[in-house]
């Protein structure tokens, strides 16, 4: 389990292989990456800013990930998260996930990006023509969260 | 007996700082007592504070509640309603 949280780009291939490298085991890796977007709600976005809370983050995901490890039999996890200033066009989260079978890693990659959403302590502030301000939550990404606690998946 | 409190987003910006040592008087025993207590302490925090259902708390960096008693911790968070990802 690899966790990180860092201001530089991450390349996602090499993170995928570096989680198969030498091994036989792995049939499926499911490699997630969330990219700041240009524009939210029609409104064009000029950059933004991910603060974060040093410590509680990564404890906070590598609790997840461990959460992961007990619904899904996974062979290997990598989640990264950047922080500071990104433009759009830059990629903001990576997510990879291994198994033996394709199910498994898809359905703990989502499931780790819902509560990554949702509790991990990360803020979005986004700088508009004219403005900055934060991102306000968003009620889907609760109701995507809230979704695993029933313990069935989707 | 003292503790640090640390705000995060709006809400730091709000305050008008990072982090601060504290001493909760008697009498201020949960996390939403402290918030009570908090938003008396001037103008900026009672901005900061104004909206108490919408922001969200961790005692020594795990997720807590409005109930949750805050004795014994030594570090306390407020932010509000987390957007990564």
């Amino acid at each position: 389990m690899t966790v990180r949280i860092q201001r530089e780009p991450f390349d996602a291939a090499a993170e995928a292989k570096a989680l198969t490298a030498g091994r036989t085991d792995i049939g499926a890796v499911v490699t997630f990456t969330g990219i700041c977007r240009g524009s939210d709600d029609g409104a064009p976005v000029a950059a933004m800013t991910l603060e974060h809370y040093p410590g509680m983050a990564e404890a906070e995901i590598e609790r997840h990930v461990g959460e992961a490890g007990t619904r899904w039999p996974l062979l290997g996890v990598t989640v990264i998260h950047r922080v500071g200033r990104l433009l759009p066009g830059d990629d903001i989260v990576l997510v990879v996930t291994a198994a033996s079978h394709r199910g498994d890693a898809f359905a703990a990659a989502e499931f780790l990006m819902d509560w990554l959403k949702t509790r991990a302590p990360f803020w979005k502030k986004e700088e508009r023509p004219g403005a900055t301000g934060w991102v306000a939550a968003r009620e889907a990404d609760d109701t995507a969260a809230a979704r695993w606690e029933s313990g069935t998946g989707t | 007996m003292s503790m640090k409190v640390l705000y995060f987003a709006w809400v730091r910006e709000r305050v008008g700082k990072a982090e601060e040592e504290i001493v909760p008087p008697e009498g201020v025993g949960t996390v939403a007592e402290l918030m009570d207590w908090l938003a008396g302490r001037g103008e900026e925090y009672a901005h900061a504070f104004e909206n108490r259902r919408v922001i969200r708390a961790a005692l020594d960096q795990a997720h807590a509640r409005p109930d949750s008693p805050i004795a014994g911790a030594r570090e306390i968070a407020f932010f509000p309603p987390m957007t990564g990802g």
